[in-house]
């Protein structure tokens, strides 16, 4: 039998090598994470919090960090929970949720999402290329997410810092919203 | 750009995040075996259409997600108010009402333009 080499695929990372910025807003990718999609019920929310560690917000717009994850406000009973500290994409975050004994639908979408950080003082003007969002401090303060939409493609945005954005996209649009960030980068620094 | 006020977020948003979902408070039968193929198209086929004020049921697809009901003017697409899905019908609150009856008047329709085909 021939061998091919190494029996596990090597993935290739959605936007490997990609670059791209200007002078106000730079472009970086987010290293790899875990993501999870969550679906629960309000009376099942505190179990939930319980099992991953970090409170589920419930206001609107809202998220919340706790314990190297990060809770992100989807709908009024959905969530987006990514782990962000560092470590392999495993199902830490699957076998957590699936120790709360309450009903609920976990979905393993850490492979779905790719994540693009936009960063400086033009990091806003550049998202508003493709998003309608008010991306003032006032109406999105920092810690503040949203799904929404940019250009064609669906992200759920999420304000880190001040001048600092994670933009969660598929990893099947993520050229398509490199590419038009570059482009609003290049138009937030004229 | 349209905003829409969307009840599950609680925020005015642009209408590039909404999606049409057609006209709302359509009941389905309680025993749709029972009933006759004319009650059947008129419940599943057969919509008002009306010019003026409308009830429709819109999603927040790109948002939170949510189904949500809206009180719609089709002459100046102005929303008069949008509501949480499950709700029952609400009644348009007057001063909206009067404040988009007399907008109404400025818009320029071809029936105001061409003749009244009214």
């Amino acid at each position: 039998m021939v061998d091919f080499g190494a029996e596990i695929a090597t993935r290739t990372l959605p936007l490997a090598g990609a670059h791209g910025g200007s002078s106000v807003a730079r472009l970086e990718l987010a290293a790899p994470a875990e993501r999870i999609s969550l679906r629960v019920a309000a009376a099942d929310v505190a179990a939930l919090s319980a099992a991953l560690g970090v409170d589920l917000p419930t206001e609107p717009k809202t998220s919340a960090s706790a314990n190297g994850r990060t809770a992100m406000w989807l709908g009024p009973d959905e969530w987006l929970v990514i782990a962000d500290g560092p470590g392999e994409i495993g199902s830490g975050l699957m076998a957590e949720a699936a120790k709360a004994s309450v009903p609920h639908s976990a979905a393993d979408v850490s492979h779905r999402n790719t994540a693009i950080l936009v960063s400086g003082p033009g990091a806003a003007a550049t998202i508003n290329t493709g998003c309608p969002q008010d991306l003032s401090l006032a109406a999105f303060p920092v810690g503040a997410c949203s799904r929404t939409i940019f250009g064609k493609v669906e992200i759920v945005l999420l304000r880190t810092a001040e001048d600092v954005f994670r933009v969660e996209v598929w990893r099947s649009f993520s050229t398509y919203a490199f590419g038009l960030l570059a482009e609003g980068a290049g138009d937030a620094a004229l | 750009m349209l905003l829409i006020h969307c009840p599950y977020c609680e925020e005015d948003r642009s209408e590039l995040e909404f999606r049409w979902a057609g006209e709302a408070h359509i009941a389905r039968p309680d025993n749709i075996a029972a009933i006759s193929d004319e009650e059947f198209a008129e419940y599943f086929f057969l919509r008002n259409n009306e010019k003026g004020l409308t009830y429709e049921r819109w999603r927040h697809i790109h948002g939170c997600g949510r189904f949500f009901n809206a009180a719609r003017d089709t002459v100046s697409d102005k929303f008069l108010m949008t509501y949480k899905a499950g709700l029952p019908k609400q009644p348009i609150p007057a001063e909206t009402k009067a404040e988009a009856i007399a907008e109404e008047k400025t818009v320029e329709t071809w029936e105001q333009m061409e003749g009244d085909a009214r």
